[in-house]
């Protein structure tokens, strides 16, 4: 028997031994006489156990196993953006035409499409001093993308030929002096991440859209949050308006583990969504990544590596790419499973040792750097953990607490109070303002660091004085503290509750939170003259003016209103106050 | 490969049987075995090597030595599917319990199911109106959805399930669902009470039956559900039915799975249960759908009971982030002596944004619904406060959230057993109770709606 070909000596779940191969870790190897697709992930003497990707039922010890010589790697190349895959990089419409509706197994899909001809346009001309990373030439993918052809990382020359024109993915488009052939597909094994000149602080916020998130709790491109919530707390919906609103180039979306009807429901929206910054359709900056709860769990496992590799792939040419991961947690499970199959010894709650390692590593990938060719590019993750009765000491929320600089906290009891998004004010922090206040300062406002501490602070004391309210009842505080809980309920009703699913309050843009802060601070202080002057905090506060600013932000063209509705409720309360 | 019988038992622990020296057997492979008695017993192969066979045996090891006979069959575990499935009673391995003839298979199909692409998946978006206010206004059912019952022992889930296996249609349609009942361990008293219900009615004609009860081997339990959900899949995707699935209880089913882990030393994860519970149990949950270019669908109704009264036990906490919603029943409601005593609060539809309106319901369901429900949280919150500084303490507000919430329970959630009452019905039951709120505190309300609707205010 050679080296290359061995046989099946075990079979328990998705965990298979071989012997009879001399394999390398991480190396794929195709199992059985179906061919299925497997990773290998310890070696034990002459033995190597391999997590397979498909269902092993029916499988026998004896059938063979073939090396690949490769280790797990995704298609890099025009034709990433728009497809949606499996956690292998599977193109699932590519399944459906092969198998139908369900998934069977034993099935091969190339990641891109190899025979679709794009149009190259070569940027460099014969006899150009190349290095690796460099960019060759440029290709139309969709409308708003212009995905940027590299040398692979490895390759560097003189460019001998290079060719504008029609080509599919696998011609040679370009030749170097050493005679090399470039092609517009590389390859990149998803375990390692890709190189780059250096890491740069980020400085830059990523803008939401979302008013709790970019204003209180704001994530820089290139930095890394993470979204613990127990289940209902509205993880998914938070991950799909990010997906929807960020203002990031390039969006992957892995779905990992998770609900198959809600990935569907996705699939079905996103085509129909359009870029609030570009006015085309989001699909055209997307890659999603689906591996749902109930596909195998090994592919589950990767699929979190497919999808950050695509993503630094984009932040190769210069881009911003946010990536969203929902949910981290059945990544770690996947692991868990698999390392109970491997009979390791088991770290906290059964998860094995090198979890938190694992959770670092992945969230290293994200980072604004200098590529390769000198440009800027960034790879933002935000990924969701579903910590079992939503109690977060467990290993993994807290082995991703460790790591990311945001965390955006779900509560059930906001959610139960559907006060979405249910993201918890008191709890939730983010430690990039420091790098990101300039920005704010310098294209927003000059005062914004001040009014977003204000508001803070507000909610701060109102939690306070909550406490004193749950004993006593409100009315027994005096009247300046009663305002002050009016006002952090404005805050809280008018600012801070966002409906994710409503054409208009879903995205608001930095400047208008600004001023909707603003008006909420603005409130505060025409209300405290007008009590100071004698006014009752009943007709105060219930000018109608003021639900009018509240409400109308429902409205389109809210932005260009707000001045002249803060003034029209300034003249109500002050006229409230007289009225005395 | 069959034909041969193997006598190499090395160990028998638990359920499972250990036996070396075979020939290359298949993982999931299904086993006979022949005891020194001459009774019949059936497994599975769990683990497979050149050295060793674990197999599972379903109907538990007593009686079996080292002298029983082991058969192995040269294929997965496989349920022989027919349309004439509809209408017979099958036990927990699915075989007649109804004293019928076996069924004549048009087909066979392996149990375990192959995931739905996702991508050849349909949305729900058809409203099941279930005739139960508290279900259709706040946490509206959606064909194709999986909606477990989160109950505990001694409340009236049973009752609720079998309500709404009665009473759901689409609306405006009198096509029917084909009932797929599956009982893992529960008594034959629970049994019985599914059983007649469905006679009286004369559902059970238009009804599947897989029955394993408390007293049926326990390592069984892991295959009923599966067999409930081939039968589910091949009615609804080959026959174009649209099948409601009904499963009690998931957690004995659970209970099951630990038994196994516990005998295979296994590391266990929380509570002793699995590490793999959350993959396994998704493996039954996700078999619910609609796909495009079928007519048929899959809609789940799992029901299971908390241990101790806890929410983050891991069963329902696992369950919870597989499924699309729960219904939560509440110990203090059906205490207070209301039916059916449904917690809105913490229960939930995740599909339900995309199939209400004015399309599919009414125009003014989404607005209804907040209002009813936002209401209805702080009233009760009140409560508390009411219990420390009095009701005189309370403004005008809080006064009138307070006894609306009381209203709440005793008119919209209360109702009687076989009280049908269309989507129109309870809207317009929520809109009677709201007027006992003045309207400037009914902030979620749509002005519009309430010009509309609104029993006294509108225009």
């Amino acid at each position: 028997m050679s080296d290359e070909n061995g046989v099946i000596y075990r079979i328990s779940g998705p965990v298979v031994t071989a012997t009879g191969i001399r394999s390398r870790m991480y190396e794929v190897v195709r199992v059985g006489h179906e061919g299925l697709m497997g990773e290998v992930i310890e070696l034990h003497g002459d033995k190597s156990v391999i997590q397979v990707y498909e269902d092993t039922s029916g499988i026998r010890p004896g059938e063979p196993v073939v090396r690949t010589g490769q280790t797990l790697s995704v298609q890099l190349g025009p034709g990433l953006l728009t497809q949606i895959y499996d956690g292998i990089q599977r193109p699932l419409p590519v399944l459906e035409k092969t198998m139908g509706t369900f998934i069977e197994r034993g099935v091969d899909a190339d990641g891109l499409d190899l025979e679709k001809i794009w149009d190259f346009e070569a940027t460099v001309s014969v006899g150009d001093e190349l290095e690796s990373g460099n960019v060759i030439g440029t290709v139309q993918e969709t409308e708003t993308i212009v995905h940027k052809v590299m040398l692979p990382p490895g390759t560097s020359g003189k460019v001998a030929s290079i060719e504008s024109g029609s080509f599919n993915v696998t011609q040679t488009v370009c030749t170097l002096d050493d005679g090399t052939e470039i092609q517009m597909m590389q390859k990149w094994p998803v375990r390692s991440p890709r190189p780059f000149k250096q890491k740069y602080a980020p400085d830059t916020p990523l803008v939401t859209g979302m008013r709790i998130l970019d204003f209180l709790f704001p994530l820089a491109k290139g930095g890394a949050a993470g979204i613990p919530g127990p289940f209902g707390s509205g993880k998914t919906v938070t991950q799909q308006s990010l997906a929807k609103y960020s203002d990031a180039q390039i969006v992957v979306y892995i779905g990992c583990g998770e609900r198959g009807n809600e990935m569907t429901e996705v699939l079905d929206e996103f085509p129909h969504l359009i870029d609030p910054n570009t006015g085309k359709p989001l699909m055209n900056r997307t890659v999603m990544i689906a591996n749902t709860s109930n596909m195998p769990v090994a592919a589950r496992e990767a699929s979190v590596y497919t999808g950050i590799t695509i993503a630094e792939y984009f932040r190769d040419m210069g881009y911003d790419v946010a990536l969203m991961a929902d949910s981290t947690s059945r990544w770690a499970e996947a692991m868990r499973e698999i390392s109970s199959r491997l009979e390791e010894m088991p770290g906290e709650e059964g998860y094995p040792a090198y979890l938190s390692s694992r959770l670092a590593e992945f969230y290293e990938r994200a980072g604004r750097v200098e590529t390769l060719e000198g440009e800027d590019g960034s790879v933002t993750v935000i990924g969701a953990v579903s910590p079992p009765g939503g109690d977060i000491s467990e290993p993994v929320s807290q082995g991703t607490l460790r790591i990311v600089k945001v965390f955006w906290g779900l509560d059930a009891g906001l959610a139960r109070q559907r006060h979405f998004p249910a993201i918890n004010w008191l709890s939730s922090y983010s430690l990039y303002p420091q790098s990101l206040d300039q920005w704010f300062r310098d294209n927003i406002a000059t005062d914004f660091p001040e009014i977003r501490t204000e508001i803070s602070s507000l909610l701060q004391v109102e939690a306070e004085l909550q406490e004193i309210v749950q004993l006593v009842g409100s009315d027994a505080l005096p009247v300046d503290q009663q305002l002050t809980l009016e006002v952090a309920r404005m805050i809280r009703e008018f600012f801070l509750q966002q409906n994710g699913f409503h054409d208009v309050d879903a995205y608001s843009g930095l400047e208008q939170q600004y001023k909707m802060a603003k008006a909420i601070l603005t409130f505060q202080d025409s209300a405290k003259k007008a009590l100071a002057a004698g006014g009752q905090l009943e007709d105060v506060v219930n000018v109608p003016a003021r639900t009018n600013l509240m409400r109308d932000r429902f409205e389109p063209g809210y932005l260009d209103r707000v001045d002249g509705l803060v003034d029209e409720m300034n003249k109500q309360i002050a006229a409230a106050a007289e009225e005395n | 490969m069959s034909g041969k019988e193997y006598r190499t038992i090395t160990d028998v622990k638990g359920p499972l049987v250990f036996l070396e020296k075979t020939e290359p057997v298949a993982y999931g492979e299904i086993v006979q075995l022949r005891l020194t008695d001459g009774s019949m017993k059936n497994g599975q192969v769990l683990d497979t090597s050149d050295d060793m066979v674990v197999v599972q045996v379903f109907e538990g090891t007593a009686g079996v030595d080292l002298g029983t006979g082991v058969k192995f069959m040269g294929d997965v575990f496989k349920l022989p599917v027919s349309k004439d499935l509809i209408g017979r009673i099958l036990d927990g391995a699915g075989r007649p319990r109804d004293g019928g003839p076996a069924i004549v298979a048009e087909g066979e199909a392996d149990i375990i199911g192959a995931a739905i692409n996702p991508y050849s998946r349909q949305s729900p978006h058809d409203f099941i109106q279930t005739g139960i206010s508290a279900i259709d206004c706040c946490t509206t059912l959606v064909r194709g959805q999986k909606l477990p019952i989160f109950s505990a022992s001694g409340l009236p889930h049973n009752d609720i399930a079998l309500q709404i296996a009665r009473q759901a249609k689409l609306k405006d349609s009198d096509e029917e669902f084909i009932v797929v009942f599956c009982a893992m361990g529960i008594t034959a008293e629970e049994y019985n009470f599914f059983r007649s219900d469905l006679e009286r009615t004369g559902a059970l004609e238009n009804a599947v039956l897989f029955v394993n009860l408390a007293d049926d081997p326990a390592v069984e339990r892991l295959i009923t559900p599966r067999l409930a959900l081939t039968a589910a899949e091949y009615l609804a995707f080959e026959h174009d039915y649209h099948v409601l699935v009904v499963y009690t209880d998931v957690t004995n089913y659970c209970d099951a799975l630990r038994q196994i882990g516990a005998a295979r030393e296994e590391v266990p994860g929380r509570r002793g249960y699995p590490g793999y519970m959350y993959t396994d149990l998704a493996m039954l949950y996700e078999r619910a759908g609609l796909v495009k270019g079928k007519k048929g669908s899959i809609t789940q109704f799992p029901i299971l009971t908390m241990p101790g009264d806890d929410i983050t036990h891991p069963i329902p906490d696992l369950s919870g982030y597989i499924t699309e919603g729960q219904i939560v029943i509440s110990r203090e409601l059906h205490g207070s002596g209301i039916y059916p005593p449904i917690n809105v609060l913490p229960s939930l539809s995740r599909l339900m944004g995309g199939c209400i309106g004015e399309k599919t319901t009414r125009e003014d369901h989404k607005s209804v619904s907040d209002q009813m429900y936002a209401a209805y949280a702080q009233g009760r919150e009140l409560r508390g406060l009411v219990a420390i500084v009095g009701e005189d303490a309370l403004n005008e507000r809080d006064k009138q959230l307070l006894d609306f919430s009381g209203l709440f329970e005793d008119k919209f959630l209360r109702q009687s057993r076989d009280e049908d009452r269309s989507i129109d019905e309870t809207l317009d039951l929520c809109w009677d109770l709201m007027q006992n709120i003045s309207t400037k505190y009914l902030v979620r309300l749509d002005q519009k709606w309430i010009d509309k609707y609104h029993p006294t205010e509108k225009k």
